[in-house]
């Protein structure tokens, strides 16, 4: 009984392989493009894209009108009459209390911290990298543990304790103070980064310097630092807009004449005084915003690398 | 263990280690090891990944820290000096050559940082490019250069250091087995040219046949012989390194120590073999469990066979490698290989007769795992 | 004979010096400003510090007006609401763009560009932008009224009752782009065979996503919480912009609570009774993620 059966379907199979020969392919061909889930996919990140997009668009369209048409008009609506007015006024002319140099000089005060800072923060955090990769001893990652949990700790709770350093050094409230801040607080991160990207070069190369005879500094400034110029770009991308981007800090250690230029825009956009002129405030948003945009666009894939590797801890 | 009182015969050894222990935390990874390496000697480190052999090249040159013992070269107590004033070149597996620097560029790196004369630098690198035919590479980055290319600027990097002692870490691992077998000669002829001292660390058994002087087989951190080729693979102290050594590997088998006939034999699985020709240690004692092992091309097939002792064997499986042909035979109860002339081939299922060449077989304790 | 005389061992606090040296900053910082700043901050909130700080010690006396202050109560609700909803929707919009992202489509690059900008902004210039697109005269209500409906209610700066989500929409238009990379880079690291297997297997996508690649990505979602999370209570920028915690106080945050009784109330010992409050919120989220992480990994 097994026997014939077995048979059968055999003989069945190879009557349905004969039929199948014949008849072509089964199933429709799919179709490459334009499909309801194409159409669905598309549909959706398109949405997705014009959310996201809005904001830049409503900033660009309002500082580019004029009061009265803001007034009248809606804020999505493209300007009837294009006017640069509000750049001028935001970059030149709005009011902080009782300063009305506009934003230039928030701007300049931002430069003036970033650049240093971002300086000395990369470069204290990277020799710190490069020794906890290369040159451990007992107790540097027990150091190093302790900093990257206190990248969790909030700021608030150990920025009192460094406004009395920072007094007790005579510092506060000047550009060093801000420095020493920016690089505190850069350093758990950068850190990181730096101390994973040089474990990440092959170990040999650094014995190998060793046997030359080569020390401390030397295999960091002739040998780690020309190989690793791609960390120091996603770092500086890093800081640049991290540094750019920061209020709290600008706050509570600067005074009101060395503000950076969030710390000025947030003053003139909501400040009470005055007739709120939106156009001028969006005009000043877009500048504040535009040098960390800049450096967005401009660096691409490095700045997703950076963000993923200060986003990745661990 | 802990021998040798200083005396005299320290002055020939151009390195010496004495009692080495290091351990990371509760590993240990070298146990109290001792080596004494002869001036102009070719010693190779030889053991699978992770049996120390590396981590004792990194001690000697200085970048590892024991954490016990002595290790001096040209004997001088370097235990703590940095591993630039201990006289050494090391060549590394990867080659490590700085990728921004040209190749003269990689030569000069350590004679600047020691703050030689351009002249000087200039006459060593002429000498070392000379030695190592690389004289037209040298303005190119190590990026532009093949394996071989690349492992020949390593080597020069240690040759313009002028040192005494060379030491090898896997420096062919990287390389197809072409170049390989090919460096491998430049390697040694390199030896007979400077007559330096070398310490090469491979995990390769026939680079260590090859090029050594003395071969140290390590496990687990403890040095199983030293001895020179030709006794490591004849004479194995013990299973492990029996084992280790040849390709394809020893045949072993299980059996114990019986007395017949007036004569000690040995037994397994009801069959016995005469031990006649097996130079031992001690007297053979009936009853001890033990290991005999036999060489593939010690063992000798129908034809070859004159008179001696032979027994039944069937045929398994054949493999046939060109110049020779490996056949896997089934003999009391064990799957034996035997390496034949490539010409002969044997059906499989066939019967054929089988003499083991006693005078070149090992005999270990069963428990031990030592040489008897 | 020299040499058989054991070399000492050098001393080890020289040993490594340069190195030491160069972690000099590293050390002063891990022990000096994040622990010793932190306990300095916890024993100081058990003080009556007012101007200056002042080792007064009262007990518990700034905790019990703290949770006994209206403001704060406020702050931390608000705080938990935005927590809860941002974690829950940057997760599952952050999850679903990327899904949408790893369907080999065009334009991957641009999409993601777009996406990925507002986390180049500052909160300032986020709370700006919003506070502007969601202003009840000109912004979103003003514009459907002007439609025709003219009883359209949606007034996030203003309305008491909703204005913490106003900041919500600004805070995920500003993070979810950070989110979505983090899942398209886990999504990316997931074996391209796994798909083939279900294929040939032929389970649907949506099944494929949640019983396969979901538990798969487990370590992408933990890391991407902790990062909101602990983004999540460091809250400020955005309020200060957007609102300045109005109207009245209705979108206070506990950031700002510090910040304020701090530098601007004179009243120390509040401030940092509320600045340890936050500390230990963060170890809530952050300890048993650690243990997970590390204590879990030495056993395993």
């Amino acid at each position: 009984m097994a026997d014939v059966s077995t048979l059968n379907t055999a003989a069945i199979g190879n009557d349905a392989a004969r039929n199948r020969l014949s008849a072509g392919p089964r199933g429709k061909k799919p179709k490459k493009t334009l499909s309801r889930r194409n159409i669905m996919l598309y549909g959706i990140l398109g949405l997705a894209a014009l959310y996201y997009l809005l904001p830049l668009y409503v900033m660009v369209v309002t500082s580019l009108k004029g009061m009265p048409e803001i007034r009248l008009g809606n804020i999505f609506s493209p300007p009837v009459e294009i006017t640069f007015e509000p750049w001028v006024k935001a970059w030149a002319q709005a009011c902080t209390g009782l300063n009305c140099d506009g934003l230039s000089r928030g701007f300049w005060n931002s430069v003036q911290i970033m650049v240093p800072s971002v300086i000395v923060s990369i470069f204290v955090a990277s020799v710190s990298g490069y020794s906890l990769a290369n040159w451990r001893f007992k107790g540097s990652e027990l150091f190093f543990s302790i900093l990257i949990i206190g990248a969790f700790i909030p700021y608030q709770v150990m920025i009192y304790p460094i406004v009395i350093i920072l007094r007790e050094m005579g510092v506060y409230g000047t550009l060093t103070g801000l420095i020493i801040v920016h690089t505190i607080f850069g350093m758990p991160i950068l850190t990181l980064l730096f101390r994973n990207y040089f474990a990440s070069l092959p170990e040999e190369l650094f014995k190998a310097a060793r046997i030359d005879g080569a020390g401390f500094w030397q295999i960091y400034g002739r040998i780690m630092l020309p190989m690793s110029l791609p960390i120091f770009v996603v770092a500086m991308i890093l800081q640049v807009t991290g540094i750019w981007n920061d209020f709290l800090f600008g706050v509570v250690f600067t005074r009101p004449d060395t503000y950076p230029m969030t710390v000025q825009l947030n003053n003139i956009v909501n400040s009470v005084q005055g007739v709120k002129e939106y156009n001028v405030n969006m005009a000043a948003t877009l500048l504040t915003g535009a040098v960390p945009l800049i450096v967005y666009f401009v660096s691409g894939r490095l700045f997703v690398r950076g963000i993923a590797a200060g986003a990745v801890k661990g | 263990m802990n021998v040798v009182p200083i005396n005299t015969t320290r002055a020939s050894h151009s390195v010496s280690v004495r009692d080495l222990t290091l351990s990371f935390g509760s590993l240990t990874v070298l146990g109290n090891l001792n080596l004494d390496i002869h001036d102009g000697e070719f010693l190779v480190l030889l053991g699978s990944s992770g049996c120390g052999k590396s981590t004792l090249l990194n001690c000697i040159a200085g970048l590892l820290e024991p954490t016990e013992g002595q290790i001096f070269i040209k004997d001088k107590n370097v235990t703590w000096e940095e591993p630039k004033d201990r006289g050494i070149g090391m060549v590394f597996q990867s080659y490590a050559l700085y990728p921004q620097m040209t190749v003269e560029g990689n030569l000069s790196f350590g004679l600047k940082v020691a703050g030689m004369a351009k002249e000087e630098i200039a006459k060593r690198i002429a000498r070392a490019a000379e030695i190592l035919q690389i004289e037209p590479l040298l303005q190119r980055k190590p990026a532009a250069l093949s394996g071989g290319q690349r492992q020949r600027v390593a080597i020069g990097r240690a040759l313009v250091r002028d040192v005494d002692v060379f030491l090898f870490d896997e420096p062919l691992s990287n390389l197809d087995a072409k170049l390989r077998s090919e460096l491998r000669v430049e390697i040694k002829r390199l030896h007979q040219q400077l007559k330096n001292t070398m310490i090469y660390v491979t995990h390769d058994q026939i680079e260590a046949l090859t090029l050594a002087d003395r071969i140290a087989i390590m496990k687990s951190g403890v040095i199983q012989q030293l001895a020179d080729p030709i006794t490591i693979y004849n004479r194995p102290n013990n299973l492990f390194v029996a084992g280790f050594i040849g390709s394809p590997s020893m045949n072993f088998l299980r059996g114990e120590l019986v007395e017949e006939g007036g004569r000690t034999v040995f037994r397994t699985n009801n069959v016995s073999f005469s031990l006649e020709g097996y130079e031992t240690s001690e007297p053979l004692i009936a009853g001890r469990k033990v290991v005999l092992g036999v060489r593939p091309e010690h063992i000798k097939v129908d034809g070859d066979l004159a008179g001696e002792e032979a027994h039944e064997a069937v045929v398994d499986i054949e493999e046939p490698m060109g110049a020779d042909n490996l056949i896997w035979l089934k003999l009391a109860g064990h799957t034996i290989s035997v390496r034949v002339g490539g010409a002969r081939r044997y059906a499989i299922g066939a019967q054929v007769r089988l003499g083991f060449d006693m005078t070149m077989a090992s005999l270990f304790d069963a428990g031990t795992e030592e040489r008897i | 004979m020299a040499q058989s005389t054991p070399s000492a061992r050098p001393n080890q606090l020289f040993r490594n010096l340069n190195s030491k040296i160069a972690s000099i900053p590293m050390i002063f910082v891990a022990l000096v400003i994040f622990l010793g700043g932190s306990i300095w901050t916890i024993v100081y909130s058990f003080t009556n510090s007012r101007l200056l700080p002042r080792a007064n010690f009262v007990g518990f006396d700034q905790y019990e007006r703290l949770w006994a202050s209206s403001r704060w109560i406020i702050s931390i609700q608000n705080l938990a609401i935005y927590g809860i909803l941002s974690l829950i929707f940057s997760l599952v919009v952050g999850f679903v763009l990327a899904a949408l992202m790893d369907q080999k489509i065009r334009f991957e690059n641009v999409f993601r560009t777009i996406f990925l900008y507002p986390f180049a902004l500052s909160f300032i210039v986020t709370g700006l932008v919003w506070q502007w697109i969601l202003n009840p005269d000109f912004g979103i209500q003003g514009i459907v009224r002007s439609l025709g409906w003219e009883t359209f209610e949606f007034n996030p700066i203003y309305d008491a009752d909703i204005v913490i989500y106003g900041i919500l929409i600004a805070g995920l238009w500003q993070g979810t782009g950070l989110v979505m990379c983090l899942m398209l880079a886990g999504l990316r690291g997931i074996d391209e065979d796994i798909w083939k297997a279900a294929r040939v297997d032929g389970i649907p996508m949506w099944r494929t996503y949640i019983f396969i690649v979901i538990p798969m990505m487990r370590p992408v979602f933990i890391t991407t919480l902790v990062i909101i999370g602990a983004g999540i209570v460091k809250l400020y920028d955005l309020v200060v912009a957007q609102t300045s915690g109005g109207p009245g106080n209705a979108s206070e945050v506990p950031a700002k609570y510090v910040y304020d009784y701090m530098f601007q109330a004179q009243n120390l010992g509040q401030g940092f009774a509320a600045s340890t409050m936050m500390l230990v919120t963060v170890a809530i989220i952050i300890i048993p993620w650690a243990y997970l992480e590390f204590g879990g990994r030495k056993r395993g």
